[in-house]
């Protein structure tokens, strides 16, 4: 799974992958809807080229940290983010900063699918032409790859142009995860991507998300610690304190699993296993 | 429960038919006598000396409609799209206000304004005033709200997860609105140009007042016309025997138009696939 992508141009600020440096960091970062805080004071390094999941209970402001991000809060009207967020050398939240480069640097697969009402094949072909690429022949390449990359390609090169609604829901995960990887991101964002999948889909987009490990600085929410456990090198743990969302431990997965520094972790860590 | 539904749902499939029945039955008299091509070869329309040549007046319809369908559709789904991804929350409050009222003005009143202020400018432009143009435009009027507001509705529906994925992809706001939005809401926008259509194929008091009513196939969109409705609302006063049988042809033709409007609707109706 080292498929090469053909190259279009990237932003000059690209960089590969480099685990010894955190790709995206923040720094006492808090999120409001109107007054009420959905979380608060976060400070997280996520390390590039590793997969980093968030778990912690319903309503601890998880998602609502993806969506930070990748600034898809400036899509909410009463959403007020504080505090810092870098990409390298990026200033997130900077009212400066072009979301759109942003975007296409960091992915976002969402928990429903969401392919597009087009074409399997217009699903990978618009984003990328919106974002300049516009030769046929290279378009065709990158959807290749980017089909290949997600395992999809075999089941699909037959019927590009049926809609992406004939697929299975699994499938359709898989396209919208090709379709982010076809904007050759740095990172890619998963807000609990196999919960809405039946079992064999969910293992099948499991084993896909950790055979991205490494080429990609990826950060995935779920809700199955097991899952966790399998794929992530590197766990964060939320929690609501007093009606908001706190950061409460991060580490790697043995750190986190075996030697649990928070009671709550230990105990969050035990109440779903036992 | 049921059978009250299947009852009242009868009852007005029965009516469909029951009107189609009775155009037909009227219609007979004189489509016994003359046949049905005279409606479009007879040298002109003079039914008080068996001329029917209706096809003047059909065109006149057809050209009327489609101009001003031509012109509605698009200002239609651009000022939803402006409503519902440009404009400020109380702007587009105020613009939607401002349609639904537009739905509401009774048509003689647009016949009225059209008659008064319309057709004097376009006797300025290019005499003599009261002609295919007007009737375009005031027909253009007439149906924008049908229109703006059927995509409206259709936009709000599409499902928010599309325009969170189009974002999180980068996508500019106009690229999101052309390759995810139409295609999402592509179904109800059809629906609002078969209703704009049958709205605009059907109106009468307006384009009655506006359009001059001269039976003659328009050479240019200054020419006046007369429509197959104007003609009905015109000469059914007064018409007797064959004549009146042959207005009903039009109104027969008039819902022979919409009925083959349906039938392609469904034929083109794109399949459902979002969701
Ligand atoms: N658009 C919004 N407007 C107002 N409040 C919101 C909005 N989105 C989320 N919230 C609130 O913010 C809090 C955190 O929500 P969030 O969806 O981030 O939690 P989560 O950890 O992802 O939960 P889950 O595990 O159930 O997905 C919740 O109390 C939620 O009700
Ligand atoms: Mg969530």
């Amino acid at each position: 799974m080292t498929t090469l992508y053909p190259k279009f141009e990237t932003s000059p600020t690209s960089q590969h992958p480099d685990s010894s440096s955190p790709f995206i960091c923040t720094e006492q970062l808090s999120l409001y809807y109107g007054p009420q805080p959905a979380f608060e004071q976060v400070n997280l390094a996520i390390p590039a080229g590793q997969i980093t999941s968030l778990v912690g209970p319903s309503g601890c402001g998880k998602s609502s940290f993806l969506t930070c991000l990748n600034r898809l809060t400036d899509l909410i009207s009463n959403c007020r983010v504080t505090g810092r967020i870098r990409l390298g050398n990026l200033d997130v939240l900077d009212a400066k900063t072009d979301t759109t480069a942003l975007r296409r640097r960091v992915g976002m697969i969402l928990q429903k699918p969401n392919p597009f009402p087009l074409s399997i094949w217009r699903n990978l072909a618009f984003p990328l032409r919106e974002h300049g690429v516009r030769d046929r022949a290279q378009i065709d390449e990158i959807v290749e790859t980017a089909l290949q990359d997600v395992g999809l390609w075999d089941e699909v090169k037959d019927r590009l142009k049926a809609p992406a609604q004939s697929l299975s829901g699994g499938q359709q995960q898989r396209l919208c995860i090709a379709r982010a990887l076809a904007l050759q991101p740095e990172a890619l964002l998963m807000d609990e991507p196999c919960s809405a999948l039946d079992p064999i889909s969910s293992g099948i987009v499991e084993d896909l998300i950790a055979g991205l490990r490494s080429r990609y600085t990826i950060l995935v929410v779920t809700h199955n610690l097991a899952q966790a456990r399998r794929i992530a090198d590197n766990v964060a743990l939320f929690w609501l304190q007093q009606n908001s969302g706190r950061l409460i431990e991060t580490g790697s997965v043995q750190e986190i699993f075996e030697a649990p520094k928070s009671s709550i972790t230990a105990a969050y860590i035990n109440g779903v296993r036992g | 429960m049921v059978w009250s539904l299947q009852a009242i749902a009868a009852i007005a499939g029965a009516l469909v038919l029951l009107i189609a029945a009775f155009l037909i039955g009227e219609t007979l008299p004189v489509l016994q006598k003359v046949g049905f091509l005279p409606f479009f070869t007879d040298p002109a329309w003079n039914p008080t000396e068996a001329l029917y040549n209706l096809a003047p007046m059909l065109w006149g319809t057809l050209f009327a409609a489609a101009g001003s369908v031509l012109l509605a559709t698009p200002l239609g789904i651009l000022s939803a799209m402006f409503c519902q991804y440009y404009a400020p929350a109380g702007i587009a409050l105020l613009y939607r206000r401002l349609i639904e009222l537009l739905a509401g003005i009774p048509s003689v009143v647009y016949g009225f304004w059209g008659l008064v202020t319309l057709v004097p400018l376009i006797g300025r432009l290019h005499p003599p005033g009261p002609s295919l143009l007007a009737g375009m435009l005031i027909l253009t009027m007439m149906i924008l709200p049908t229109v703006a507001l059927t995509a409206d509705a259709s936009f709000a529906k599409v499902p928010p997860a599309y325009l969170q994925g189009a974002a999180s992809l980068g996508l500019s706001r106009w690229g999101t609105i052309w390759g995810v939005v139409i295609p999402a809401a592509k179904s109800g926008l059809l629906t609002g140009v078969i209703l704009e259509t049958g709205r605009a194929l059907g109106e009468t008091m307006a384009i009655l007042m506006v359009c001059g009513n001269v039976v003659q196939t328009p050479q240019s969109i200054f020419d006046p016309i007369r429509t197959l409705t104007a003609n009905i609302a015109l000469e059914m006063a007064y018409a007797l025997g064959d004549h009146r049988s042959a207005l009903f042809v039009s109104g027969l033709i008039l819902m022979g138009l919409v009925t083959a409007l349906v039938i392609v609707a469904d034929a083109i109706a794109p399949e459902e696939n979002h969701g």
